[in-house]
């Protein structure tokens, strides 16, 4: 009797997992098929090679925006990933416990939990407003702040599951500690350590607020990254806001691209480094 | 060659816990040497002194002074000392980023050492020493992680040598081997004791017994009792030496 009542709660049990799993399903699955559903009629050669074109006219594309975005996710890596990770490797390698890296590690829980439409505003007050102009620098800034404390946990998270046993391995062999980090450490977390700063990328790639008030958009190519840039977020959103069903057209489009991006980063963190491990 | 070690006074503590209270030990060369005492009586700290391993974690400290044939371990360099004392810890620790080959010469390689014969002639005569060779010949390039246990402790042990150290400090080797792989390492340690100073840490006293030319029986961070292996399992002079190898306590 009780042998039946247990193996009736453990059915119980895994009938209500399967349920919660199904329903953080469906959100998953139903904003990825109704982007795809909208967005593939409008998503042609054109949307990738022509600029916007004025209301009433066939045939405009997203070209400059899909540029602007790699480019400002290109400047935020060039300075969030070499910072956070090495930032990382002081917190882990270096200092665990002085008042420094605590006040760093509380800094970026909260720097994390912060609504990126502050980031925003501080780089449009420090930044653009002193040099006068929205830019493509101030927007790939901004989304190298929001960088930063993504890469820092992640990479120290990865650093930390490197076992102590392997550096005290590299110690006794006479080996100096910065070579220990650089030849030893570093290469048992790359995987780990990318895969965090590949999610990072895609987590700004998407980023829509920070870029309003730093790289304002532009319905043209940017001929610098001193002057207000395009991005494929601030496009989807102010076409989408529009009143014209073409531009919602390409709006759907541009939020495929969006999502197709971050889906193949994904990809290539997860997959592009699996091959060191056996 | 071995080098002969001189230990006097040696105090240690983790934090505010003192576990060597003053030990004085003559640790001579060429000899395999046992350290012996219950979980918890110093053991462990006292051979991760010798080769300043000990300080290297946040809170300890060291007092008293080592001499490394007559100079003092702490006139060197640690890094530097480290690679004439080498050392085997208890669970097998092979790199996981390196290959079976790059794991035995990384001591070599990652010190600056470029010459590939150099360090081919090196890992064979390490694997060999450490009676792995045979067993890895054709497979050098796989992981290192991808070895059983046991060879995973024969890859350390050669990693190790490949540094050609002068002394071998080893904290419980075998502890976490079957017998099989225990009979192994046993017979290198043996065999290794012509060319090293071997320090060992073991729990099992047959094995102090087989293969320890002296015993040092610690207990409480103190140096109880220390002489040639045979003296100390049949004849001891402290009465704790005694209850402690006839098994009455620890």
């Amino acid at each position: 009797m009780n042998d039946r009542l247990r193996k009736y709660r453990n059915t119980m049990m895994m009938g209500i997992f399967i349920v919660a799993t199904l329903i953080a399903l469906i959100p998953l699955f139903g904003v990825l098929g109704y982007v795809v559903i909208n967005g593939i009629s409008a998503l042609d050669l054109d949307f990738f090679m022509n600029l916007p074109k004025a209301m009433g006219v066939s045939g405009g594309g997203m070209a400059n925006a899909i540029v602007g975005t790699l480019i400002m996710v290109l400047i935020a890596s060039l300075i969030g990933m070499p910072v956070g990770i090495l930032a990382a490797i002081y917190l882990t390698e270096y200092d665990r416990t002085s008042w420094l890296s605590i006040a760093v590690r509380f800094a970026t829980d909260v720097l994390t939990g912060i609504p990126s439409i502050i980031v925003g505003i501080v780089i449009y007050t420090a930044v653009v407003l002193r040099m006068g102009h929205f830019s493509a620098l101030a927007g790939g800034l901004a989304l190298s702040i929001i960088m930063i404390p993504l890469i820092i946990r992640s990479t120290e998270e990865m650093l930390k599951l490197v076992s102590q046993s392997i550096r005290e391995a590299g110690y006794a062999l006479g080996i100096s500690k910065r070579i220990i980090i650089l030849r030893i450490i570093l290469p048992t977390a790359a995987k780990g350590i990318i895969t965090g700063a590949m999610l990072a990328v895609a987590r700004v790639s998407g980023e829509t607020a920070p870029l309003l008030f730093t790289a304002l958009g532009n319905q043209y190519w940017a001929r610098s990254l001193n002057e207000p840039i395009a991005a494929l977020p601030v496009q989807i959103y102010q076409y989408a806001t529009s009143p014209y069903a073409e531009w919602h057209q390409l709006a759907w489009a541009g939020s495929l691209v969006l999502i197709l991006m971050v889906v193949i980063l994904n990809l290539i963190a997860r997959f592009a480094f699996r091959s060191r491990s056996n | 060659m071995g080098h002969s070690l001189s230990v006097r006074n040696l105090e240690a503590w983790y934090g505010s816990n003192k576990t060597l209270k003053g030990i004085n030990m003559e640790i001579a060369p060429n000899q395999v040497t046992a350290i012996i005492g219950p979980s918890g009586c110093g053991k462990s700290t006292f051979v991760r002194c010798i080769n300043r391993m000990h300080e290297t974690l946040p809170g300890t400290k060291v007092k008293g002074e080592i001499l490394l044939d007559e100079e003092s371990i702490y006139d060197r360099d640690p890094v530097a000392l480290r690679k004439m004392v080498g050392m085997v810890f208890q669970k097998a620790n092979p790199f996981p980023s390196m290959s079976i080959y790059e794991n035995v010469v990384a001591g070599l390689r990652l010190n600056g050492m470029k010459n590939k014969q150099t360090l081919h002639a090196s890992a064979e005569k390490s694997l060999r020493m450490a009676a792995l060779w045979d067993e890895v010949k054709d497979r050098l390039n796989y992981s290192g992680m991808s070895l059983s246990g046991g060879q995973q402790q024969r890859l350390c042990i050669a990693r190790a040598l490949a540094v050609e150290p002068s002394v071998l400090l080893m904290d419980e080797p075998a502890s976490a081997l079957d017998p099989i792989a225990t009979t192994h390492i046993e017979e290198l340690i043996r065999q290794l004791k012509e060319n090293y100073t071997i320090l060992i840490v073991t729990h099992n006293m047959q094995q102090a017994a087989r293969i320890a030319d002296s015993t040092a029986f610690f207990l409480n961070g103190e140096l109880v009792e220390h002489g040639p292996t045979s003296e100390i399992f049949t004849n001891p002079n402290d009465k704790r030496t005694e209850d402690y190898i006839t098994g009455r306590f620890g």
